[in-house]
């Protein structure tokens, strides 16, 4: 993954509006967070293949971490702390956040299809 | 490690599970050759390591995982079945579906051990539902044709609440087709193992520092009455 470029994103971004979409979003800080810190907890939640439609898309940061949001008919889909983005099979957007050793934190992806099960 | 296996099934959720607690163990059954086959549960999907550096994305992690664990299998010399859960998963399947699938590959293995995790002492809560779900498809079998269980604990807690592990193998003798094997899942190895040190050391340091950790495999053996 490429650190975030906005501009390019948020053209992505906008490819997908007003499209029946797949999304994957997901934040974890592991499930051994309070194995080697018994003052930590584990936390974590994923929803994988949500189907969504967004009529507004964008992508604001500082230029090291940024934020998405989607504006649903009914709500909105939201995530803080992304730092890197690809292009999967040409047609899955995948921005994710991750920390200091590497390891993923923060995870959206959208994509026109089902993303892999 | 005294009586001779006849064959061996480790029966564990994620790729690298089987590396970094029993490969050591394998490694010793391989070499008095005592055939071994991993039914590994997940392709580890939702793994927070994606290589250091960063090599891998939640996308192509699955695909990734599944070529490490094959070379993993083939470092160690054992059969591999994938058994197609999804990582994190595991614990809201149902248990005896579960259990049925683990018992139908022991009926035509016929193991004489299954190596599993100690369920509610394994940390992760697919660990703890697999290791459930073995104990389980064990228990189903005929009483006269129940393999052993060695069962494998990893909280922090373990021995305080369930005493000293029944088999404390020193695994120092194959330890280096152990470390082999986990640096096979090469997505995975360098984060885990920076786990097992406080400060940036050199690669020599994170060896000795994993020998400390990983040299000895430890495991209960489960009581079925
Ligand atoms: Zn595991």
């Amino acid at each position: 993954m490429e650190p975030i470029e906005v501009e390019k994103v948020q053209h992505i971004l906008e490819s997908y509006i007003d499209k029946d979409v797949y999304i994957h979003l997901e934040t974890t800080n592991g499930a051994y967070a309070s194995h080697f810190n018994d003052k930590a907890y584990n936390v974590g939640a994923y929803i994988r293949n949500a189907q969504v439609n967004f009529s507004q898309a964008k992508i604001i940061g500082d230029g090291n971490t940024f934020r998405a949001g989607l504006k649903l008919e009914l709500g909105w889909v939201y995530a803080e702390g992304l730092t890197e983005w690809t292009l999967h099979k040409d047609n899955q957007l995948l921005l994710a956040g991750h920390d200091s050793e590497g390891r993923l934190m923060v995870a959206l992806h959208i994509s026109e299809t089902p993303l892999g099960q | 490690m005294n009586r001779m296996e006849k064959q061996v099934v480790v029966i564990l959720p994620h790729p690298d599970d089987e590396s970094f607690g029993a490969a050591g163990t394998i490694a010793q059954f391989r070499e008095q050759g005592v055939p071994v086959t991993y039914l590994c549960g997940t392709l580890g999907e939702m793994g927070r390591n994606m290589g250091s550096p960063a090599f891998a994305n939640r996308e192509t992690l699955p695909d990734i995982r599944k070529e490490e664990l094959i070379n993993a299998c083939s470092k160690l010399d054992i059969d591999l079945r994938m058994l197609g859960y999804r990582d994190k998963t595991v614990e809201f399947e149902d248990k005896q579906e579960v259990a049925k699938d683990l018992k139908h590959h022991l009926d035509e293995l016929e193991p004489s051990l299954v190596i599993t995790h100690y369920p509610e002492y394994a940390v992760h809560p697919d660990h703890n539902a697999m290791g459930a779900a073995a104990v389980e498809a064990v228990r189903l079998m005929a009483p006269e044709k129940r393999p052993v269980v060695w069962a494998q604990a990893i909280s922090n807690n373990y021995t305080a609440e369930l005493g000293q592990p029944d088999i404390v193998n020193d695994v120092t003798p194959t330890f280096d087709r152990k470390m082999e094997a986990i640096m096979a899942h090469e997505s995975q190895a360098s984060g885990i193992l920076g786990q097992f040190r406080e400060s940036p050391a050199l690669s020599d340091d994170l060896q000795e520092a994993a020998k400390q950790q990983l040299g000895v495999e430890r495991f209960y053996v489960w009581n079925f009455k």
